[in-house]
């Protein structure tokens, strides 16, 4: 009996630490929510957001033929203000010819070499972060939404569900030791946000420049003394996959102002 | 990548005191910063910026190495004539950067 008692609570403990897990969807917060008025008033006014030079850049890569003369994204998709609203709200996404799960960046750099035979850009360059946010932005306002009925989106989700709880580094951190179980405390004197993918490509103010979320999560990993994967990794196609269905129905921000 | 946003009113009305407010790309290296290897990696910000109205300079900025990068200016005056208002941004490679728009003065 006694036995039976103790298994009822150890299962009971158990339930409470899973529910512990995670932050309940109402409770769900923006970086955007935890900044100081003045760096939210950046964002939020499109004449002095710093991150637009990028959007202008985009724009007129987007319009314009590549190096080798082929067609420009334009050509292709037409007005990007109509073909290209709520993409960025639904990758990563699978590529239906490649079966490959894409993000964002990745979609752009295979289109460059498919479709435009151009020389590939690097990730975390000028150009790609342009049209990124670019692209991005056609998708402000609209809800995250990445499509888990998707077989290839639910295993990248739950692989990086997996890591997202797996410690790191020699300071022994997993993701949600910070951004499910401390949010909103300090670190050092920078707020510890939710970790929600709402506004990539970021202008962090850190950086004096515009960045990926592969940027800023490489940038967690070296913060816990863990040696970062390399741009393009699997495991960062796999997080952000998580990452989205874990801020699946907010709002896209792009192009976002961070501290 | 050289690029501005400008924000001046398209049109004002005479003796209004309009907000006039220049964003440039520019990395603003202080000069203070080194390579991996020890290197120093050379100043280049921009030090001057001045903004015509109608041919005649209405502001100037000294600008030094605690800017941040792609700094953002802003400041007022008083609508007084259509014309050009130019702004120009000079760096220490030399290179200026210079964006016109103009302004429409109403009665």
């Amino acid at each position: 009996m006694i036995r039976l008692l103790l298994a009822f609570f150890a299962l009971l403990f158990a339930g409470f630490l899973a529910l512990a897990e995670g932050i309940a969807p109402e409770k769900r917060q923006s970086g955007f929510d935890m900044m100081s008025a003045e760096t939210q008033s950046l964002q939020k006014d499109d004449l002095a957001n710093p991150a637009m030079l990028w959007v202008k850049e985009g724009e007129r890569l987007w319009n314009s033929a590549p190096e080798n003369g082929e067609r420009a994204c334009a050509a292709c998709h037409g007005d990007a203000r109509s073909t290209m609203n709520g993409v960025a709200a639904r990758y990563p996404a699978v590529d239906r010819p490649s079966g490959h799960l894409l993000d964002l960046d990745g979609r752009i750099l295979q289109c460059r070499s498919e479709h435009q035979k151009a020389a590939p850009w690097a990730r975390e360059s000028r150009p790609l972060l342009a049209l990124s946010a670019f692209i991005g932005l056609q998708s402000r306002g609209e809800m995250i939404a990445i499509d888990e009925k998707e077989t290839k989106a639910r295993a990248a989700i739950k692989r990086g569900r997996d890591l997202f709880s797996r410690r790191f580094g020699q300071l022994d951190l997993a993701c949600v030791h910070c951004h499910d179980d401390n949010w909103g405390r300090k670190l050092g004197s920078a707020t510890i946000p939710q970790g929600h993918p709402t506004a990539y490509p970021i202008y962090r103010l850190e950086w004096q420049g515009l960045g990926s979320l592969q940027r800023r999560m490489r940038n967690c990993m070296t913060g816990v003394r863990a040696e970062p994967f390399p741009y393009g990794a699997q495991e960062w196609i796999d997080l952000e996959a998580f990452l989205k269905a874990r801020a699946a129905g907010m709002v896209i921000e792009t192009p976002g102002i961070r501290p | 990548m050289a690029g501005t946003l400008i924000d001046v009113p398209k049109t004002a009305k005479r003796g209004e005191i309009i907000r006039l407010r220049a964003l440039v790309a520019h990395p603003m290296e202080t000069g203070y910063r080194r390579e991996i290897t020890g290197a120093v990696i050379p100043r280049l910000i921009i030090h001057t910026f001045t903004c015509d109205y109608d041919g005649e300079e209405i502001f100037r900025a000294e600008l030094f190495p605690a800017m941040a990068a792609n700094p953002m200016i802003a400041f007022t005056t008083i609508a007084t004539k259509s014309g050009p208002v130019t702004f120009r941004w000079i760096d220490d490679a030399g290179a200026i950067i210079t964006e016109k728009v103009m302004l429409n003065v109403t009665e």
